[in-house]
C-alpha cells in the first residue's frame, strides 16, 4: 500500500506495509503513481509529453528511474503487499489475558470545574469518590497477578484530580516499590494533574517516583481560563503556571508533557503550543476536545480544515526551531523511524480492554478511562477479576483490520485502527470509526514524516 | 538513485520475526489519553 503526498515542497512516498519512506522528485513521483497500473510504454509516453520542456527527462533517463522503482519493489521497499492481517489476532491470542497497564482513578473529584471535561468534572457521571489505599493496593496486586512475564508495568494516577488523594498515591507507590523486586517487575508511574495542588512535597515526590508527569495547560491565558476555572468561575492559569514551571525546572530531564485541549473556540491551537514554548516548556501535547456533536466546544467541519492547516504550520515552525537550536517536542510528531514499534504493536490495537484497563475508586474495571461511567462497559472488578469475558473478547478483536473503513487506509500501521472510545462516542460502536479523528490523525502523520524528510534533505 | 532518496527506517516485515514481546508502553498512556497512536511509541524489546 503506497501513500503519496506533497507537503512543504517535498514529494513524499510512503510504503505503508514495509514502513519505507522515499523523498522523490516530480518525475519519480509521477512514475510511482503510474507504476502498478500502466505499461512502460504508457509511462514513458506520458512523462515525455509532460516534461517535454526539460532537458533532463529523456527516454534513457526515464528508464533508469523505472529500474530504480523496480529495484525498490523487488527489495520490499515499495508496493509491499499487506500480509499482516492474520498476525493481528494471533498476537493478542498469544498474550492470553495479560494485563500490563492500569489507569487508577484515585479521585472522582476535581478542584476545577472545566465544562469541556469528558469526565464531567471528574465524577464520570457518578458520585464524587476517592480511592482507598485498600482498593488501590488490590488493584496493584491484580496487575502483578495478571501481568504474566511482562516486566514493565505502567500505572497512571488519574482522576478527576489525583492530587486530591495524594496521601493514597504516595502509599500506593511505596507499596509497589516494596513488591516489585520480588515479583520481578518494574513499575512506571505517571501522574496527570491540573496543577492546583502542586507544592514542594508534590514536586519532590513526582520527580523521584513518576516516570512521566502530564500537566494540563491549554496554552494562552485567555484560552486556558475560558474553561479551566474553579467552582467560583475564576481562571486557574495564574495559579498553575508558576507551579508547573517549578516542577519542570526541578525535574532534571525526566519525562513530562504539557498537555492541552483545544476546542471550537481555538482551532488556531498552534498559538497555544507556541505560548507554552515561550513559557520555556519543550515537551508539548495538544489534543482535540472529545465531545458530542451538539456541544458548543466540539470542532465543526470548518474547524477541522483550520486544524489541518495548523498542523502544517506547527510542523514547519518546529523545523525552524530545531535549525535554530531551540527544538520543541510535539507528542504526535514523535516518530522514531528506526527504533519505533514492531509490526505486532502497529496492528494489534491500543490494548484497550485487554492489556490496559481503568479502575474506579471502588475497584470496578473498565476497558479504559474513557469508558468509565458507561455501565454496560464494566468488565469486572479488581477483587474478582474480569467477569465479562464476552466484552473483553469484543475488545480483543479490535485491531487495525477490524473496521472495513481501515482496510485500504495507509495510516492503519500508525493508528492501529484508532481509538475505540472515540469510535464508540461517534458511532455507538467500538467497531465504528470517528472520521474527523481519522482525518486529523492522517494529517499529523503526514506532517511528522515530512519533518523527517526535511531533516534528511538537510544532512 | 538520481531521483529517489530513501530514508533509514525499521523494516516492518523483518520486525515480525522477533517482534511482539509486549514490553512497550500501552498506546494511550503518556500524553494523549483521548486518541490512539502507536507509531510514536518506543520499541522496548531487549532481544531485538
Amino acid at each position: 500500500m503506497v501513500h503519496q503526498y506533497k507537503l512543504n515542497g517535498y514529494n513524499i512516498v510512503l510504503d505503508s506495509c514495509s514502513g519505507s519512506i522515499h523523498s522523490v522528485d516530480d518525475v519519480a513521483y509521477d512514475m510511482i503513481e503510474m507504476f502498478e497500473d500502466h505499461t512502460w510504454e504508457e509511462i514513458v509516453n506520458e512523462l515525455l509529453e509532460k516534461y517535454k520542456d526539460r532537458d533532463d527527462v529523456t527516454k534513457t533517463d526515464l528508464y533508469e528511474c523505472y529500474e530504480d522503482v523496480l529495484e525498490l519493489k523487488e527489495s520490499g521497499q515499495l508496493f509491499t503487499k499487506d500480509t499482516y492481517e492474520d498476525m493481528a489476532g494471533t498476537f493478542k491470542e498469544r498474550s492470553g489475558n495479560v494485563i500490563k497497564a492500569l489507569c487508577l482513578h484515585v479521585a472522582h473529584s476535581c478542584n476545577l470545574n472545566c465544562s469541556y471535561c469528558f469526565a464531567s468534572q471528574g465524577k464520570y457521571h457518578g458520585d464524587r469518590a476517592l480511592m482507598s489505599f485498600e482498593v488501590g493496593k488490590r488493584a496493584l496486586d491484580f496487575l502483578v497477578e495478571n501481568s504474566g512475564t511482562r516486566t514493565n508495568l505502567e500505572v497512571d494516577f488519574f482522576g478527576g484530580e489525583p492530587l486530591m488523594n495524594f496521601d493514597v498515591v504516595k502509599q500506593l507507590v511505596a507499596y509497589a516499590r516494596s513488591i516489585e523486586k520480588d515479583k520481578h517487575k518494574n513499575f512506571r508511574f505517571t501522574l496527570t494533574t491540573n496543577g492546583m495542588l502542586i507544592d514542594d512535597d508534590v514536586i519532590e515526590f513526582a520527580n523521584k517516583e513518576m516516570s512521566n508527569v502530564v500537566l494540563s495547560l491549554d496554552g494562552r491565558k485567555e484560552v486556558h481560563d475560558r474553561f479551566r476555572v474553579d467552582y467560583a468561575g475564576k481562571g486557574s492559569y495564574d495559579q498553575i503556571v508558576p507551579k508547573f514551571k517549578k516542577l519542570v525546572d526541578a525535574r532534571g530531564g525526566k519525562g513530562y508533557y504539557m498537555r492541552g485541549t483545544f476546542t471550537h473556540f481555538n482551532p488556531d491551537f498552534t498559538n497555544d503550543v507556541f505560548h507554552m514554548a515561550d513559557l520555556g516548556f519543550t515537551e508539548l501535547s495538544m489534543e482535540p476536545v472529545v465531545g458530542k456533536p451538539e456541544d458548543e466546544t466540539t470542532l465543526t467541519a470548518e474547524d477541522i480544515e483550520i486544524v489541518k492547516e495548523q498542523y502544517e504550520i506547527l510542523a514547519k515552525d518546529m523545523i525552524r526551531r530545531k535549525k535554530e537550536g531551540k527544538p520543541i517536542t510535539f507528542y504526535h510528531y514523535m516518530l522514531d523511524l528506526e527504533g519505533g514499534p514492531c509490526i505486532y504493536k502497529r496492528i494489534s490495537g491500543c490494548g484497550v480492554g485487554t492489556e490496559y484497563m481503568a479502575v474506579t475508586p471502588w475497584g470496578d474495571l473498565y476497558p479504559c478511562h474513557q469508558f468509565v461511567g458507561e455501565e454496560s462497559y464494566k468488565l469486572g472488578d479488581v477483587f474478582n477479576g474480569v467477569s465479562n469475558d464476552a466484552l473483553r473478547d469484543e475488545f480483543r478483536c479490535c485491531n487495525a483490520y477490524s473496521r472495513k473503513e481501515c482496510r485500504d487506509c495507509w495510516a492503519k500501521m500508525y493508528c492501529s485502527g484508532g481509538c475505540a472510545a472515540n469510535a464508540f462516542h461517534a458511532s455507538g460502536s467500538i467497531k465504528g470509526i470517528y472520521e474527523p479523528g481519522c482525518e486529523l490523525f492522517k494529517k499529523r502523520i503526514e506532517c511528522a514524516i515530512m519533518m523527517h524528510v526535511s531533516e534528511n534533505e538537510d544532512e | 538513485m538520481k531521483r529517489i532518496k530513501t530514508l533509514k527506517t525499521r523494516n516492518l516485515c523483518e520486525s515480525a520475526k522477533k517482534g511482539g514481546c509486549g514490553e512497550c508502553q500501552t498506546s494511550c498512556q503518556s500524553a494523549c489519553k483521548t486518541s490512539c497512536g502507536v507509531a510514536n511509541q518506543k520499541c522496548e524489546n531487549v532481544a531485538k
